[in-house]
């Protein structure tokens, strides 16, 4: 295409590779959409993803009526469900269009145009951002969908059916990708703002390694480990005021890694931490306290996260962010916002409580990958018997986030404590309504099951147990009559 | 039709004296008028041609009875006023010839010219005059050049006439060329006429020409200003509202100005535009909605509408290739007649407009009684005291008045008419406004002895809309009953829902009033289109003639939406202001040369059209930046304003060949090229065929005195489409820019996003081919008369919009060529003339079609899992869709749920049939259950004329539409009231269902909405001669929209796309009128 001639154009095609997450097409707030034949604000990649990661956990429910979302509350979608379609087209999206632009500037052809110096070696950091941003949504594709098409940048637009990829060729593809792109990828902490550095790559293999054993039935935790202490050598700090990680100064945090990045004014759409904030407001809270015109009354958690910060945990606990008044604790109804306790994490203002550029569209950006969760990761491998790290280190990077979120030391643990339930519960607590819950769940086997019920798990209010084959979100029913070479998930 | 004026000029004397004793007689009220003003008058109002020696039929005065102006039945009327005259008309091949009463055949007159011989030496010129198959010609007229004395020839064609010196004879007759003959001192003539085929008959707008109507191979309706829609019209398309079978037109909705549906045959496309190509005066116009307007045909007046054809078939319509498939409209607008006097036509029309029906909402103590049962404590407290009809507020009665002024006539050689128009139209629903004023110049001159034919067309408009939020029409029906109009708040001294802070909730309903009264949305637009025809008839070749037809379609439009920070929805912004504009230029250049060839010699006429067609389109929209009330920047502009083009080039021809008259062979082809396809595809060939036999011509039904017409049409055509709404380049590989809002942040700068477009490289034209087989009929001299047709279709490589495999393209949906529809209908007419009295006239008229729509072929891979596509979003829950496309349903088949009810026959909540028997009711239970297109459509008309009274009526009935009530699923649940810290208004279906919660997708909402609505009755009368008698005074007076009767519970049935919400109700309309004719 002509627009790779002008090497101008480079980035802001670029921006839009990462602009994917956080907007849903070229007109913001919503308009000309990247994906069709869904809501578009209902299907931001970074909201349908927070959805499917976290409406069918115990983390959140839901009370609006939008088609598809209900039954993901309770677990009980189909093929055709539009919150998974929404969250495999946009996988989809981004995948195509990072190929296309790693297919428009190989060596080869940046030499053909004319692109040398510093904007060669500009152009190589981008493809390999753009090889960073495509292994991040087939990972997502491999926890969400596991099987799934396989394109990359050799498979040019055209009329074809892409071939299913087995979950272990997909886990060995995000792998090599990931390890093929970290040398040419700018160092952690060097890139500018908002653009992927190493350690967001060291960050994902962490976490694909953590997670092998899902994907491919293998245990990888000394690899885990390996990354995670690459990212906590890196230099990243964590914030001192755990609450402002949340607000519209995150920009400044040297704690995130990966930020997907909004802008109330020119970064604009109805998912993203608009979602989030505008989702958890409702009732009798305040709009404006959360620096937004009003809240849009949709997303509670339920009675067993409540429950993870017993008696005094709620007091001293920062991270026990609950909106309590004229709630109950009980959902009775999932529809009736006032069920469920409201999380106030997510806010459209400051620390010094100005509110964002604009009250409908909100500042804060969403960390995609935080050092918090490098700690409890690394915390987590070495527990589940990983090599290269220690307990005492271990123990320390859980004990420094328990010593933020509580004064003086006082949510310390011990040895002792150091468990594997303690540390799901700890995610819990540190990374509530960031996006993280379903894999986890997942990784303890108690996303399915009846081992582990909440609120509603299963589509009672008690709840009750969930086939296993319910891991895996179903390839949406437009794929496979598009695509005869797909084979439906089992159980769909 | 055609009138001739052929007769015995020198009798002029005598006839005079016939008439004055025949009226008297008659003890009628007549007046007397000139046999030319009759024949003007009669073509003014009927707009017949006709051609004639304007001087004879000056000298030939007759005594006209005064309330003829009602009679609507030409022959009926031409036996009225020329009874009385002695003169008597003769219908010969649909040619009206006027004959005198007995008259002595074509005797030498002596006496008159006597003086004459004083002067001029006189000869005796004899002759023969015959047609080119050598038959003699009865009734020609031969005149004398420059002179009033002439003849006629006898019953073998002879002649006898007594010419000055180096005199010019004139032969004249109808449906022949006119010739003239120098004597020079030839004592003998003997005179072949040729044919003017074009002259002959009644005569068919058919694109790039003209036919005759008994020539005519395809099924084509010509529809001409006497059979109009009466009433206030204001869109063109209104015109023929219920008039034409097979032809379907649905106002949008009752908001002024706003257009229309139009659907030929039901339309053969799913996501390429099924509107039909509209061409006016030569030029097809840009059917695309234009910003500031409702309706992209409200640009031109009715009332300049001569006549409208319909072209249905693809054997008709394929001379427009590759925009066809949906069926074309001609509009042709009236002109001025050679050698006419000038005429004014003034016509005033006052209208008001009242709504006739609201949706039954719960009162405000019925609402009271609701929320205080099941609402909570904290909903209780928030009931008001007032008590507020909300749709009362929101409509009014609205009037219009819509003013037309006509000139036209001939100076000299230059035919004109030039009109203006003033139309103000005040929407029911208020603060909805349109304004139009019109003007129109038609010049049609002809230079060098009439080979060189000029028509020049310049026609401008001016539009000014505001329009209404029609938002508040579901507010209305939302909207708290208890909550008083008025508060003293923030929001313009509007009642408003906030929340604890005092501000507006963002997701409450708004005050409907507020909505309407605060909210400025005006726009402008100015659009002419025009072309310069010309017409050469070659001076060595008169059987050849070529055309130029250079034409133009351009508008602009600007507009300002202001929505002030007092409004609930724009507080948090604190205001909206957004200005508007966008230029379309549209250019035109079509070339054909066209022979015409009589070959008597095997009896045999051949009209054979070749040509080339450019046409551009341009769009322009520059980008505005949008403020706030105090006129800080709330959006910049976009950095990259709106410009997108396509051309479209064609060749094309057609052959008309028709053997003795009865066997008639029509042949097009046309190539089009469209830049919307990449080289590859570009190109596509559309041609078509057309048999008719004429058996009323043949020697077994000549004569018969039952059959009157009968003709056999069959036909089959390809044509295509291309007309891919708002993208011109969906072939190319392209990269586009976001806006402003949509940028993205890397390090401290923000990106303006380079999206790589999905596209289909291998993308070309939608293919529909169809067979057409029709039969024309006429019984007891047309007194019974009408067609029936039945046409077969089949659409192939429909532009779609599928599901592309994941990770194929840079999209998920993708406008491909995939997918088939067939369908199928039958389309009959009947007129007839039930009474046919002197006083008493009666005619009534029938028109009905059927159609069945099928989609037979949807993805590029058969399965039989496929659902299909859902389309047809629905208010009340974000990306909820209630329609879908799917493989053996028509296109827009329902989606939805089995409601299944109780014992007596209550609906019950949440309760649908398990169709797939599988043990839970989920997605995989929705099934396809009926479409909104009607099976039957039908149109009943009838017009009644008493003396100098008229009575006309317009009924249509559709059967078997299906619509879904989206305000009932939306409005009646007692869920609704419960919508947060705000409460919404129930309507009053919930008493019937009972439902709690909202169950959008039970079939439950699917209502059979069939309907037979009065459309208009009208009554009119003529009051003849006024102002000293030179002038003609008509009133009428009008009904539009009687009643309806429909089971449909909504507020109207009829719904284009049937999807009920938010309809813009159509009033009911009473019109007044007058019409002065100077």
């Amino acid at each position: 295409a002509t627009v790779y001639k002008d090497f101008a154009n480079y980035k802001s095609i670029l921006a839009k590779l990462y602009a994917g997450f956080a907007v849903t097409g070229q007109q913001g707030p919503a308009g000309k959409p990247d994906v069709g034949g869904i809501d578009e604000g209902a299907s931001n990649y970074v909201r349908t993803y927070w959805t499917l990661q976290e409406i069918p956990t115990d983390e959140a429910v839901v009370a609006w009526n939008d088609p598809g979302l209900p039954v993901i509350n309770t677990m009980l979608w189909a093929a055709n469900n539009d919150m998974t379609k929404a969250m495999y087209y946009r996988i989809f999206y981004q995948v195509t269009a990072a190929n296309e632009f790693i297919r428009e500037t190989t060596d080869a052809k940046l030499e053909e145009r004319g692109i040398t110096g510093a904007n060669l070696e500009a152009a190589k950091k981008y493809r390999a951002e753009a090889r960073f941003l495509r292994a991040l949504s087939y990972w997502h594709a491999l926890d969400l969908f596991g099987s799934v098409p396989f394109v990359t940048e050799e498979d040019p637009i055209g009329a074809f059916f892409p071939e299913q990829i087995s979950k272990e060729n997909l886990f060995a593809y995000i792998e090599s990708e990931l390890k093929a792109i970290e040398s040419e990828l700018v160092d952690a902490r060097q890139n500018e703002y908002a653009r992927a550095d190493k350690a967001a790559a060291w960050t994902l293999l962490t976490k694909l390694y953590l997670n092998a054993p899902v994907y491919i039935g293998q245990n990888m935790y000394t690899e885990s480990i390996t990354y995670a202490k690459k990212v906590i050598d890196a230099g990243y700090q964590l914030e001192n005021d755990y609450d402002e990680l949340f607000m519209t100064s995150n920009d400044k945090s040297n704690e995130i890694i990966f930020p997907i990045a909004f802008d109330g004014m020119r970064t604009q759409s109805y998912g993203g931490t608009t979602f989030l904030t505008h989702g958890a407001v409702g009732g009798d809270m305040v709009a404006s306290d959360f620096g937004i015109d009003s809240g849009w009354g949709g997303i509670r958690t339920t009675p067993a996260v409540y429950g993870l910060f017993s008696g005094a945990a709620l007091e001293n606990d920062d991270r026990a962010n609950f909106f309590t008044k004229g709630q109950t604790l009980e959902i009775e109804e999932i529809k009736t916002f006032k069920n469920g306790y409201p999380i106030t994490k997510w806010k459209n203002v400051n620390p010094a409580g100005e509110a964002g550029s604009n009250p409908t569209f909100v500042d804060t950006d969403f960390p995609m990958f935080r050092l918090a969760d490098v700690y409890l990761m690394y915390a987590e491998a070495v527990v589940r018997g990983g090599s290269g790290g220690s307990i005492a280190q271990a123990l320390d990077y859980v004990n420094a986030l328990r010593d933020r979120a509580y004064t003086d030391g006082a949510g310390r643990i011990n040895n002792s404590q150091l468990n594997l339930g303690f540390l799901l519960d700890e995610r819990a607590r540190e990374l509530n309504w960031e996006g993280h819950r379903r894999t986890d769940l997942i990784r303890y086997k108690l996303f399915t099951g009846g081992e582990y019920l909440w609120a509603w798990k299963g589509g009672l209010k008690e709840g009750t147990s969930v086939p296993d084959f319910r891991a895996l979100y179903p390839i949406p029913s437009d794929d496979l009559v598009a695509n005869p070479n797909l084979k439906q998930n089992n159980g769909y | 039709c055609f009138l001739s004026f052929s007769g015995n000029a020198q009798d002029h004397y005598s006839a005079k004296v016939a008439m004055a004793t025949t009226a008297k007689a008659s003890g009628q009220s007549v007046s007397s008028k000139s046999l030319n003003d009759v024949l003007v008058s009669l073509r003014n109002k009927y707009g017949i041609q006709f051609s004639y020696k304007a001087q004879m039929a000056k000298n030939l005065q007759l005594q006209v009875p005064e309330n003829l102006e009602t009679d609507t039945n030409v022959d009926a009327l031409l036996s009225k006023i020329l009874q009385p005259n002695g003169l008597s008309y003769k219908k010969v091949n649909d040619v009206y010839i006027i004959q005198k009463n007995a008259a002595p055949v074509a005797t030498p007159v002596q006496a008159a010219p006597a003086k004459a011989v004083n002067a001029v030496q006189e000869q005796t010129v004899r002759g023969t005059v015959t047609d080119g198959a050598g038959t003699p010609l009865p009734g020609v007229a031969v005149v004398v050049k420059g002179t009033t004395r002439g003849t006629s020839t006898d019953l073998n064609g002879t002649f006898t006439i007594a010419v000055p010196a180096n005199a010019t004879l004139v032969f004249n007759y109808l449906g022949f060329t006119t010739q003239e003959v120098p004597v020079g001192n030839q004592a003998n003539l003997n005179i072949t006429m040729q044919t003017d085929t074009k002259a002959l008959q009644e005569v068919v707008v058919i694109g790039y020409g003209t036919q005759k109507k008994s020539d005519v191979t395809g099924a084509v309706t010509a529809v001409t200003s006497e059979e109009f829609q009466k009433g206030q019209v204001t869109t063109a398309e209104q015109l023929i509202t219920g008039k034409v079978a097979g032809v379907q037109i649905t106002s949008n909705s009752g908001a002024p100005g706003s257009g229309s549906r139009i659907r030929i045959r039901g339309g053969a496309s799913l996501n390429a535009s099924n509107d039909p190509l509209i061409v006016i005066d030569g030029v097809p116009v840009d059917n695309d909605q234009i910003a500031g307007s409702a309706n992209p045909l409200n640009f031109i007046n009715p009332n300049d509408i001569a006549s409208m054809n319909i072209l249905k078939d693809a054997s008709a319509t394929a001379i427009y290739g590759s925009r066809a498939s949906n069926g074309v409209i001609i509009i042709t607008t009236k002109s001025g007649t050679t050698g006419d006097r000038m005429r004014l036509n003034f016509s005033t029309q006052h209208s008001l407009s009242t709504v006739n029906k609201e949706i039954d909402v719960l009162g405000a103590d019925d609402f009271r009684k609701v929320v205080m049962e099941q609402g909570t404590p904290e909903q209780q407290a928030l009931l008001g005291d007032a008590n507020t009809n909300w749709q009362d507020l929101i409509y009014r009665q609205a009037y219009t008045t819509d003013n037309n002024l006509s000139l036209s006539g001939s100076v000299k050689n230059l035919p004109y008419r030039v009109s203006v128009g003033y139309l103000n139209q005040e929407g029911v629903l208020k603060t909805s406004e349109f304004e139009r004023v019109t003007g129109a110049i038609k010049l049609t001159p002809t230079f060098l002895d009439d080979h060189l034919k000029v028509d020049v067309n310049v026609k401008g408009a001016k539009t000014k809309s505001r329009f209404a939020d029609t938002g508040a029409i579901g507010a209305a029906v939302a909207f708290d009953p208890t909550q008083p109009v008025y508060q003293d708040t923030e929001f313009g001294g509007y009642f408003e829902w906030t929340d604890v802070s005092g501000n507006p909730i963002t997701i409450a309903t708004r005050n409907p009033l507020s909505m309407l009264e605060q909210k400025r949305d005006k726009g402008e637009v100015f659009r002419s289109i025009g072309n310069v025809q010309l017409d050469y008839k070659f001076h060595f070749l008169p059987e050849l003639r070529a055309n130029l037809n250079l034409g133009y379609d351009v508008s602009e439009s600007e507009g300002i939406t202001r929505s002030p920070g007092t409004l609930a929805a724009e507080y948090y912004e604190r205001g909206s202001v957004k200005e508007y504009e966008e230029d379309r230029t549209n250019k035109l250049l079509d070339f054909y040369l066209n022979y015409n060839k009589e070959l008597p010699g095997i009896s045999s006429r051949i009209d054979a059209t070749a040509g080339y067609s450019y046409q551009d389109f341009l769009v322009k929209k520059p980008a505005f930046a949008t403020f706030r009330d105090n006129g800080d920047v709330r959006k910049e502009a976009d950095p990259f304003p709106f410009e997108t083009q396509n051309t479209l080039v064609s060749f094309f021809g057609r052959v008309n060949y028709a053997f003795k008259d009865r066997y008639l062979l029509t042949a097009t082809v046309r190539r089009d090229g469209s830049s919307r396809f990449s080289e590859d595809n570009r190109w596509g060939t559309f041609p078509s065929m057309a048999l008719a036999w004429r058996i009323v011509e043949e020697s077994f039904l000549k004569n018969s005195a039952v059959v009157s017409d009968l003709k056999l049409r069959v036909g089959y055509g390809i044509t295509g489409q291309q007309d891919i709404s708002d993208n011109d380049y969906p072939f190319l590989a392209r990269y586009t820019n976001s806006d402003n809002a949509s940028m993205y942040r890397l390090g401290d700068m923000y990106y303006l996003l380079l999206r790589p477009e999905g596209y289909d490289a291998n993308l070309k034209w939608e293919e529909t081919q169809t067979y057409n087989a029709g039969i024309d009929f006429g019984f007891l001299n047309n007194r019974l008369y009408g067609s029936l047709d039945y046409y077969n279709r089949k659409t192939d490589d429909l532009l779609s919009v599928i599901a592309v495999p994941a990770g194929t393209n840079l999209t998920n949906l993708l406008l491909t060529n995939v997918g088939s529809i067939d369908s199928e209908g039958l389309e009959a007419v009947v007129n007839f003339v039930a009474v046919d009295k002197e006083d008493l006239e009666w005619t009534v008229g029938v028109n009905g079609s059927w159609n069945r729509n099928e989609i037979t072929k949807l993805n590029t891979v058969k399965d039989e899992n496929s659902v299909g596509v859902l389309v047809g979003g629905i208010s009340g829950a974000t990306g909820r869709n209630i329609q879908i496309h799917s493989v053996g349903y028509a296109p827009y088949s329902y989606y939805v749920y089995k409601q299944v009810y109780d014992e007596s026959g209550r609906p019950i909540e949440g309760l649908y049939a398990d169709l797939n028997n599988d043990g839970i009711v989920n997605d995989a239970d929705r099934y396809r259950y009926k479409n909104p297109e009607p099976r039957f459509y039908l149109g009943f008309n009838s017009q009644l004329n008493y003396k100098n009274w008229s009575l006309g009526m317009l009924m249509r009935a559709s059967l078997n539409n299906y619509v879904y009530n989206n305000v009932y699923s939306n409005n009646a649940a007692y869920d609704v009231f419960k919508a947060g810290e705000y409460l919404g208004n129930l309507v009053d279906n919930v008493y019937e269902t009972q439902f709690n919660m909202r169950q959008y997708e039970s079939d439950y909402y699917i209502e059979n909405a069939s309907f037979l609505r009065m459309e208009n009755i009208n009554l009119g009368y003529n009051f003849g001669k006024v102002l000293n008698d030179k002038a003609n005074l008509r009133l009428s007076a009008s009904v539009q929209n009687v009643f309806t009767v429909s089971k449909y519970k909504g507020l109207d049935p009829e719904i284009a796309g049937g999807i009920d919400n938010n309809f813009y109700p159509r009033p009911t309309v009473y019109t007044i009128g007058l019409n002065l004719e100077l």
